[in-house]
């Protein structure tokens, strides 16, 4: 069990067969996750990131997803897995906490009676003791007054409390893999900061290894190891978490980290949005899947379909763009310095290598007007 | 706290009278018990007794946790609600007691943004009537063909292509969607346009183009904006005044330099510290300030100072005597009997303004 990563992800594909054709949600993803280590997946709503963590669970293959690739946990491949089998890792040795916990939640029985129920579909314990582990799980996850709130309904709880309650229940089994998607977007500022901290403090003590999806970039700032960028069913860029945010590569993670207000910027620094839309993933665009978005597109991007490349020079961190790596670093300098991307488009112009600055930065060129990204196109 | 707030801070070109002045503004939603005969066993005290106002051409923000009654407040001052007690002042009269022929005048001159894109359009109209909707309610440009092409500058000027006017709401994205929001909003050329979460449904990619459009409108047409939001980040890109308010009152009001560089009731200083700041050398710089338990039910709010249940600096005369909004220096007024000192900002808040105040 100890050789190799917990979770290790290969090339998975996951697709759907709708009315409208089929949807590649998940498109050759990779990753792994150790023990005690934490990894969060950003993308914005349609990028796949929760669907690939469904299937790591199992949950999307009954609704006839077509499935290809591996996922090896502690060794052993989940896709293919019979159900039963799936089940029985399913709450115990991974859990998974759901973005919205009013409707995990089942509104008919008490928070204590589902707790039990988790406890005892795994564990061969009597009523009485899998209540006595219920109370100790919500006084783990700090729910105050538990032996009065175990008796309670999910009505009854704030959305904290219900997001500590799907915690306690995801924990009841000791899980080795926590998947939580997306736990704090429901729940306000103040709430969020004290979830995720009992999810570090949670982790510190029982060494599992965690996988937060989620979009907002602040969130797996402070509170991951590692970070994948997802785009269109595909991780664009993988790297420590400290390189993401110091040394980006990939265009899209430059317009996640530029198109949000942040506190330790300064105010006056405008906003530059990433143009358009997230496209289709019935009918994916050709070539690089950014490129109808991205502002330093070349003709060649149109054809090329990148793959998710290790950077010479920087090891462990991994990037899915047609761009020279050097350029790359010069484009994020100067964005950094607070550029707008259309006066750096000269940087990819190819033929004008020693286009000074200055003129390039008095206006884009003529030739980028047939290759601006269209300003969201109609659906 | 009107006079502190308008003597304070720099001055806009103005005649000087504000566009909206709020006082003493309730507002009670009464919690009945008997499906015949109801009676009032109490009441969600969601707004209650605030005051402050709003200057011509600034853009004042409303931030809070959810219950604070941001929304309500939003409401109030548009007449969406009727308001329990109080006043509002819009243009020097008093709109809080209007009724119907009143609220039509006023409505041409306060409009609304509202959060969802998606429930707030009729969806079996055409964008081109959503748009116009303003127009005839008000029998405005009524000669032919008029409507249609005004509708078309305004799709043209919020970033949607004019040619899909007779599309139905469903064809667009959440972005568009709340596009068409704001172009029916701004269709009158209203003094006054409230925003309430107008990008928290949207992708992250697609805020940024929503708040670009609307401080860029903001400047062309001279319109005065409130903007409501959750996000205290959001809030301090849009806005030049901000008021923090925690379970139906307010707890400071300060202009944005202030605020985000030293905020002084405890409350904004847990707000401020609870914001994930997507910079991993910043955020591990600071030392949040976790604050315990949940928001207290506004139907049932603690006595005194309403924060002292979940406050760190809580002592016992929080829980006796309920502090005044009073003047904090730097343009703040904050009700507070132990504001935040310089060191516990320092260690607990890390935005731009205080990061230059310390090195």
């Amino acid at each position: 069990m100890t050789n190799g990563p917990l979770l290790q992800v290969e090339d998975l594909r996951v697709s759907f067969h709708t009315e409208d054709g089929v949807v590649h949600a998940v498109d050759g993803v990779s990753y792994t996750v150790e023990s005690g280590k934490t990894l969060g997946i950003v993308g914005e709503s349609g990028s796949g990131k929760t669907v690939s963590s469904l299937t790591t669970l199992g949950l999307t293959a009954l609704q006839g997803a077509t499935i290809t690739g591996h996922i090896k946990f502690e060794g052993r491949d989940l896709v293919g897995l019979p159900d039963a089998e799936l089940r029985s890792l399913r709450g115990n040795d991974i859990a998974m906490i759901f973005q919205d916990p009013l409707s995990s939640l089942h509104p008919f029985y008490k928070v204590g009676v589902q707790i039990v129920e988790a406890i005892r579909i795994h564990q061969d314990v009597s009523k009485h003791a899998a209540r006595d582990l219920a109370i100790d799980l919500l006084e783990l996850v700090r729910i105050p007054d538990p032996h009065r709130r175990i008796d309670q309904y999910p009505h009854e709880f704030s959305g904290g409390m219900r997001q500590r309650a799907m915690i306690a229940m995801a924990l009841a089994n000791e899980p080795k893999l926590l998947i939580a998607d997306e736990p704090t977007t429901a729940l306000d500022v103040t709430v969020q900061a004290q979830i995720l901290a009992l999810l570090q403090d949670l982790q510190d003590r029982l060494g599992m290894a965690i996988i937060i999806i989620t979009h907002d970039l602040g969130v797996v700032a402070e509170n991951t190891d590692e970070i994948g960028v997802m785009y269109a069913g595909r991780i664009v860029e993988r790297a420590a978490t400290d390189v993401i945010f110091e040394s980006p590569q990939h265009p899209y993670t430059w317009g996640l980290l530029k198109s949000i207000p942040s506190l330790d910027r300064s105010r006056d620094e405008d906003l530059v949005p990433i143009a358009g839309r997230p496209p289709s993933l019935i009918n994916r665009p050709s070539g690089c899947f950014f490129h109808p978005r991205c502002p330093y597109v070349r003709k060649r991007h149109r054809q090329v379909d990148p793959h998710l490349e290790p950077i010479p020079e920087e090891p462990g961190h991994e990037v899915a763009c047609l761009l020279d790596a050097s350029v790359r670093r010069q484009i994020w300098r100067g964005l950094q310095a607070g550029r707008e991307p259309s006066s750096l488009r000269q940087l990819v112009e190819e033929g004008f290598p020693s286009r000074t600055p200055a003129v390039a930065s008095a206006a884009p060129p003529s030739a980028s007007a047939s290759v601006t990204p269209e300003e969201e196109a109609a659906p | 706290m009107t006079a502190v707030s308008e003597s304070q801070s720099p001055a806009k070109p103005s005649d000087g009278r504000p566009l909206l002045e709020v006082r003493n503004l309730v507002k009670h939603f009464p919690i009945t018990r008997g499906i015949v005969i109801q009676r009032k066993i109490g009441a969600v005290r969601a707004v209650d007794n605030i005051s402050f106002s709003v200057r011509r051409g600034e853009t004042l923000g409303i931030v809070g946790e959810t219950g604070c009654g941001k929304s309500t407040t939003a409401r109030l001052l548009v007449r969406l609600l009727d308001p329990t007690s109080g006043e509002i002042l819009f243009d020097g009269e008093d709109i809080a007691k209007r009724k119907r022929d009143g609220l039509k005048a006023l409505h041409r001159d306060a409009q609304m943004i509202f959060q969802d894109p998606y429930s707030s359009l009729n969806p079996r109209k055409t964008v081109g009537s959503i748009i116009s909707e303003p127009f005839a309610i008000h029998g405005l440009l009524t000669e032919k063909g008029a409507r249609k092409k005004r509708v078309q500058e305004l799709m043209d000027r919020v970033g949607l292509n004019p040619e899909h006017f007779n599309r139905y709401p469903h064809e667009f994205s959440g972005g568009q969607r709340q596009r068409i929001g704001v172009a029916r909003a701004i269709a009158l050329e209203p003094k006054l346009l409230v925003a309430d979460e107008p990008v928290s449904a949207l992708d992250v990619s697609i805020q940024a183009q929503v708040l670009n459009l609307l401080r860029g409108l903001q400047r062309e047409l001279d319109i005065t904006l409130i903007f409501i939001a959750h996000d205290l980040s959001v809030v301090r890109h849009m806005c030049d005044r901000v008021v923090v308010m925690y379970l139906g009152k307010i707890a400071e009001l300060a202009p944005n330099e202030s605020l985000y560089g030293f905020p002084r009731h405890p409350y904004t200083g847990a707000l401020l510290s609870a914001v994930p700041v997507a910079n991993p050398s910043v955020s591990q710089r600071r030392t949040r300030q976790l604050l315990t338990g949940d928001v207290p039910s506004p139907a049932n709010p603690p006595s005194a100072c309403r924060f002292h249940t979940r406050c760190p600096k809580a002592q016992e005369l929080c829980s006796k005597e309920e502090p005044p909004l009073e003047d904090k220096g730097r343009g703040s007024v904050a009700a507070c009997h132990f504001p935040l000192s310089e060191n516990e900002v320092r260690r607990q808040v890390a935005t731009a303004e205080t990061e230059a105040a310390t090195s």
